[in-house]
């Protein structure tokens, strides 16, 4: 009797093996999400992370340029015309700076805005430095972007590392956990992380912090275990997180779950990723650029009109987008006109712009980074959340009302940009 | 000391591998099909039971979680896998490679890109000392779990006549057939046995690890790795290979930190120049 085993192929298995790990490699890669229409419409291309480490926070982004899309559209367009969004997933730095070129020359977008992942950004400016095409980086943080990077064409949206290690620090020194203190450090290594860790050594040296220990931590790595082993050999007095995207929730995860006795701070969070770590598992003190419970009337609307339309509320991502989109959109309305050379000019007048905060932000002439406030936080205690989203307990912004926008910011001196025309 | 910290904390992590290692092992050993979407089925079940926690408790989910995966799996099995067994095997990988995509992308749809979130009971958390030795209390649980399920799977494989059959089925298809046994029920069987054991390290992982979609992607290739490092139809290969794997990772972050993630491929680029069938690996006539 013959049966189906029995016919069984022979086959080769270093084929099988050889074509598994290249398959399995191939899984680590992303798939683009194609979006696009066609013309009369003012259309303007959008990157952002939706796969990789940053992929929760790229998706939130997308919410939020869509959400002043629609806004915009729905209220008559600019100049006359309806704006499209063509938005696509950043991938890496090479796919990303592929897919800006083509959106330039194929697509024929006005503009492109977007980006999170700061060596993805910085192909991107580079990218619209070679096509003298305006870029506004909207959610990217490395000093370097705004700095020895710099260039004409390219502006910057949210903080930077330099202002978000200030904000946080001014409240550590406040509760004197800086001065004499022993430091660890965990960085993301990559530009961002790397970046960070500079600015974080710059603040410890300036306030007599100890830096006694720092790990550079790969993006995909998944486990922390061994690190929060050698966090408790060092034995510092604080833990610092310089880490990015969904490495903070695994941080936090894995740091509550070992019980490290040592506070925990760190100088860059998104919400999303808190929100992604639970209750009862963040602590410390961090810096966040908005925060849908800050008490501003405008940012309230935006926060009810986002949240009927999503079933959640937005992440500080889904905000800066937002803004971004609204931002340029006032520019182009402003400048009447979507020739690039023109809204640099006019972006370049530091005329001002509601980001909805207590006080109205403008981009800076000579580094094209928008001033605007920050906020340090801290994490409510157990029991007094209002929902899984009300994690934590906004502190006052900085630069505090009465001072400059521009105190935090690293001056014409400290700042290595110089931009040829 | 400090390095016997490492040492035990790579077991439990080679013991978190292995969950999905031993299941991937089987199933190409038996089946023939590499299964890459063995890492979905690790997230399904890390999203089953955070989905389940909300309803049933922490635990109860952990325990439910793997069963409602297995009946996935066994739908898996009867109406897709089934037919590639005998198929060019290119064309399994590139079914359960689209799979893979495809449940990844469904879990987008469902849960969302966000990560959930999954909060393990209060008792639960903390270390355990040993003089100066430092452990998470979690984990030690779950070195313990794994421990249980090895012990059950290799009893299944060996004591059982159902272990006979199948571990016959691995060396010999042809002989078991000529005995008169349908290898198809057993097939099956395996698949929902790993399967389940993939959503078992899901459901169990998902409070300290990051449950969002792309989860089974990252974790298939290193089961992969494992299962290349340990050998085909060795059980004690693939065991020796995960525990290897973690540790080599632990000692490598100790000392070169940035070679942490490349000492695994390291690892499996010495055992097959040494030794191309992996450590433990057995001659299997229909591979060779």
């Amino acid at each position: 009797m013959v049966t189906r085993d029995n016919q069984r192929k022979v086959y080769n298995r270093r084929k099988v093996l050889q074509a598994g790990a290249a398959l399995a490699g191939v899984s680590a890669l992303g798939f683009p999400a194609v979006v696009s229409g066609q013309s009369n419409k003012i259309k303007i291309g959008h990157l952002t992370p939706l796969t990789g480490f940053l992929g929760a926070l790229g998706a939130y982004a997308q919410l939020g340029i869509r959400m002043a899309e629609e806004e915009i559209n729905r209220s008559g367009g600019v100049l006359g015309r309806q704006i499209e969004i063509i938005s696509e997933d950043s991938v890496n730095p090479a796919t990303g700076a592929t897919k800006a070129q083509r959106m330039f020359e194929q697509d024929g977008v006005a503009l492109l805005m977007g980006e999170i992942n700061s060596a993805v950004a910085l192909t991107i400016m580079q990218v619209a430095e070679r096509n003298k095409r305006l870029f506004l980086q909207i959610g990217a943080r490395s000093d370097a972007l705004r700095g020895k990077n710099c260039n004409k064409y390219t502006f910057h949206v949210d903080i930077p590392n330099t202002v978000m290690v200030y904000a946080v620090g001014k409240a550590l020194v406040r509760d004197n956990m800086v001065r004499g203190k022993k430091f660890f450090t965990l960085t993301a290594d990559y530009i961002f992380g790397h970046d960070l860790l500079n600015a974080a050594k710059r603040f410890f040296a300036a306030n007599n912090g100890n830096l006694i220990g720092d790990e550079l931590i790969a993006t995909d790595v998944t486990d922390f275990s061994p690190y929060l082993l050698k966090i408790r050999q060092a034995r510092p007095d604080v833990v610092c997180s310089n880490l990015a995207g969904n490495q903070v929730t695994t941080l936090i995860k894995q740091y509550s779950e070992f019980g490290l006795p040592y506070p925990i701070v760190g100088f860059n969070l998104n919400t999303a990723d808190a929100w992604a770590a639970g209750e009862g598992n963040l602590a410390g003190t961090w810096p966040t650029p908005w925060y849908h419970t800050l008490d501003v009337p405008a940012s309230k609307t935006f926060v009810d009109n986002f949240t009927k339309k999503n079933g959640k509320p937005p992440e500080n991502h889904a905000w800066i987008e937002y803004i971004s989109l609204k931002m340029m959109a006032q520019a182009m309305n402003d400048a009447k006109t979507t020739d690039n050379n023109k809204l640099i000019e006019h972006l370049e007048k530091q005329s001002e712009f509601d980001v909805l905060k207590a006080r109205k932000a403008y981009f800076r002439s000579w580094d094209h980074q928008l001033m605007q406030e920050a906020y340090p936080f801290t994490v409510k205690p157990k029991g007094q959340a209002k929902d899984r989203w009300d994690l934590i307990a906004l502190g006052g912004a900085v630069p505090g009302a009465s001072e400059s926008l521009e105190v935090l910011a690293p001056t014409r001196e400290q700042n290595p940009c110089s931009m040829s025309s | 000391m400090f390095l016997l910290e490492q040492v035990v904390n790579g077991l439990v992590l080679g013991g978190y591998y292995l969950l999905i290692a031993l299941g991937l092992s089987l199933i190409f050993s038996i089946g023939g099909v590499v299964n890459l979407a063995h890492g979905a089925f690790y997230a399904f079940g890390a999203y089953v039971a955070v989905a389940l926690t909300e309803h049933i408790g922490f635990g109860p989910a952990i325990v439910v979680s793997p069963v409602v995966v297995a009946l996935l799996g066994l739908l898996f099995e009867r109406f897709i896998l089934r037919r590639f067994y005998t198929a060019d095997p290119v064309l399994g990988l590139l079914v359960t490679f689209g799979l893979a995509m495809m449940a990844e992308q469904l879990l987008r749809i469902i849960f969302g890109a966000a990560p959930l979130s999954q909060t393990m009971p209060q008792s639960l958390k903390g270390a355990v000392f040993l003089g100066d030795f430092l452990f998470s209390r979690y984990r030690l649980m779950l070195l313990g779990v794994v421990a249980v399920v090895l012990v059950g799977v290799w009893l299944l494989l060996q004591k059982t006549p159902f272990g006979r059959v199948v571990r016959a089925g691995i060396q010999r298809p042809d002989m078991v057939a000529a005995l008169g046994i349908r290898l198809q029920p057993y097939l099956t069987a395996i698949v929902v046995l790993g399967v389940s054991m993939a959503a078992l390290a899901g459901a169990l992982f998902a409070p300290i690890t990051i449950v969002h979609p792309a989860m089974g992607a990252e974790i298939i290739t290193v089961a992969f790795v494992v299962v290349v490092i340990g050998g085909l139809g060795s059980f004690w290969g693939v065991v020796l290979a995960a525990l290897l794997v973690g540790v080599v990772r632990g000692i490598t972050i100790h000392f070169v930190p940035a070679a942490g993630e490349a000492s695994i491929y390291v690892l499996m680029f010495l055992v097959l120049l040494l030794r191309p069938r992996g450590l433990l690996g057995e001659r299997i006539e229909k591979f060779e």
